[in-house]
């Protein structure tokens, strides 16, 4: 008997929509978020993450209706985030059925949203989000990184998709979060997503050893050895992946039972 | 058909129970009113969040709970399991609803084991006779999210997970049962908990 390591899937909704295409042809629906986290639901996805990047404040009820009916339907774990700014928007989301929220841009403007909403609603239901990017830059606040190359750098929060940088240390803003509450950190780093060619592992590990809540790795998975990394180099307690289960290059099944060969404890 | 109080108490996901409720054949009702909660065949009570503010939330449909507690099935969950005790550590000491004896403990820190415990993890039944886990295998993944558990005795434990440390993870005292996981987000497992429940009722 033993805690499992996490896979989870991230869905980027727009408008109510799943917005990355899939390869599941057998889908009714493909774009029907609730349909495709109930297929990863089956292949053993441990959590499914719905990622809001709806613009329009209007279309907000759009989401509330989508997490109802996936609470309705999958009876799993269910993180939101996008565009939550409020205790409001934090009740409404889990009052439809979410089990946790994650808050990022909002956070950094707001830092007490996090103490906040771990007050009202509990700690394990708030999940810091945090984009990182490495800075060279000499800064007398920014936490020294090591990377493979011999280099070192300090990693600073970016907000508004990376766009935006901030100046805050990552590894401190992780510690502030977890003493303000969060239950959970989200750690994405913009140096590997999208590159498919794995996590970036110093910022990962640095932030799980430094936190003493649970760390999410995303960013950057292409291969089922990356998954592997996330968890034993980057010392993670989840993966987060989007595209390669979206466009089907591997089932969460397929992550798992190459994880449990490799003696990863997961769920199966 | 019988009918499934939800005791609502303003903290924690009540959706997906009562969804989970339905599925296993119940009709379920979320309510604050003790003439609900009085007249319920059985009784879930959930909850995510701090136990003080659970407890003070209850507050006023407090004694509609106990009231039912001796006379019908009642269902903690995660929070819900925890204010079935005596006393909790969340934040000073707290008194509970001391159905079920023991307290509500923090986690020990321990060097690489993050708190909240956080994700799937297994139940070991050391009742396997319980009806609340009829048809279960011995052991089975449930999901768990909590930083406090319960210390109770073995005759009040229905089935241990280890994490940091063994712990009570579903408890019981006659028809009241408590469980730290959640079973309405634990898949089919925790349907057919659920369900092994409302057979009770």
């Amino acid at each position: 008997m033993v805690h499992t390591k996490r896979i989870i899937p991230c869905l980027d909704l727009k408008d109510g929509r799943v917005v990355k295409g899939t390869h599941f042809v057998e889908l009714r629906d493909a774009g029907d978020p609730v349909e495709l986290a109930g297929r990863y639901n089956a292949q053993g996805a441990d959590e499914v993450v719905f990622l809001d990047i709806t613009a329009s404040k209007e279309k907000r009820g759009i989401i509330i209706d989508l997490i109802k009916r996936a609470a309705d339907e999958l009876f799993l774990p269910l993180t939101v985030g996008g565009g939550i700014r409020s205790l409001d928007d934090i009740q409404q989301i889990l009052r439809a059925g979410a089990d946790k929220v994650s808050i990022n841009t909002s956070a950094v403007h707001d830092p007490a949203l996090i103490t906040k909403g771990a007050e009202a609603f509990g700690t394990q239901c708030i999940v810091l989000a945090m984009d990182v990017k490495r800075n060279y830059s000499s800064n007398p606040k920014g936490t020294p990184v090591f990377l493979p190359d011999g280099k070192d750098c300090w990693y600073e929060v970016v907000i508004y998709g990376g766009s935006k940088p901030t100046g805050i240390d990552a590894i401190s803003w992780a510690k502030e979060a977890e003493e303000r509450g969060a239950g959970e950190i989200l750690l994405t780093s913009m140096e590997t997503d999208g590159t498919k060619k794995g996590f970036d592992i110093p910022i990962t590990r640095a932030i799980s050893e430094t936190a003493g809540i649970p760390v999410i790795a995303s960013g950057g998975v292409g291969t089922l050895e990356h998954f592997f990394e996330g968890f034993t180099e980057g010392k993670a307690d989840a993966c987060l992946a989007a595209s390669v289960f979206h466009y089907g290059e591997f089932t969460i099944r397929d992550v798992k039972d190459y994880l449990a060969a490799r003696h990863i404890p997961v769920r199966l | 058909m019988k009918k499934i109080a939800i005791v609502d108490y303003g903290l924690g996901n009540l959706r997906s129970v009562n969804r989970g409720l339905e599925k296993a054949g119940a009709t379920a009702v979320i309510t604050a009113r003790p003439e609900e909660i009085e007249a319920a065949d059985g009784i879930v009570l959930p909850g995510v969040g701090a136990f003080r503010e659970g407890m003070d939330q209850l507050g006023p449909i407090k004694e509609s709970v106990l009231a039912a507690a001796g006379r019908v099935p009642l269902l903690g969950i995660c929070l819900g399991m925890q204010m079935l005790m005596e006393e909790s550590e969340e934040h000073g000491l707290h008194k509970g609803l001391s159905l079920i004896p023991g307290r509500v403990r923090r986690f020990p820190k321990a060097p690489g084991m993050k708190i909240p415990h956080m994700g799937w993890n297994s139940i070991v039944l050391t009742r396997p006779e319980s009806s609340l886990y009829e048809g279960c295998a011995t052991e089975e993944y449930v999901y768990f999210v909590h930083s406090y558990y319960a210390d109770t005795g073995p005759e009040n434990t229905l089935t241990t997970t280890t994490y940091i440390c063994p712990f009570a993870s579903s408890i019981v005292s006659g028809m009241t049962f408590g469980v730290q996981f959640h079973p309405e987000k634990s898949g089919a497992v925790g349907l057919k908990i659920l369900k092994n429940f409302i057979g009770m009722v």
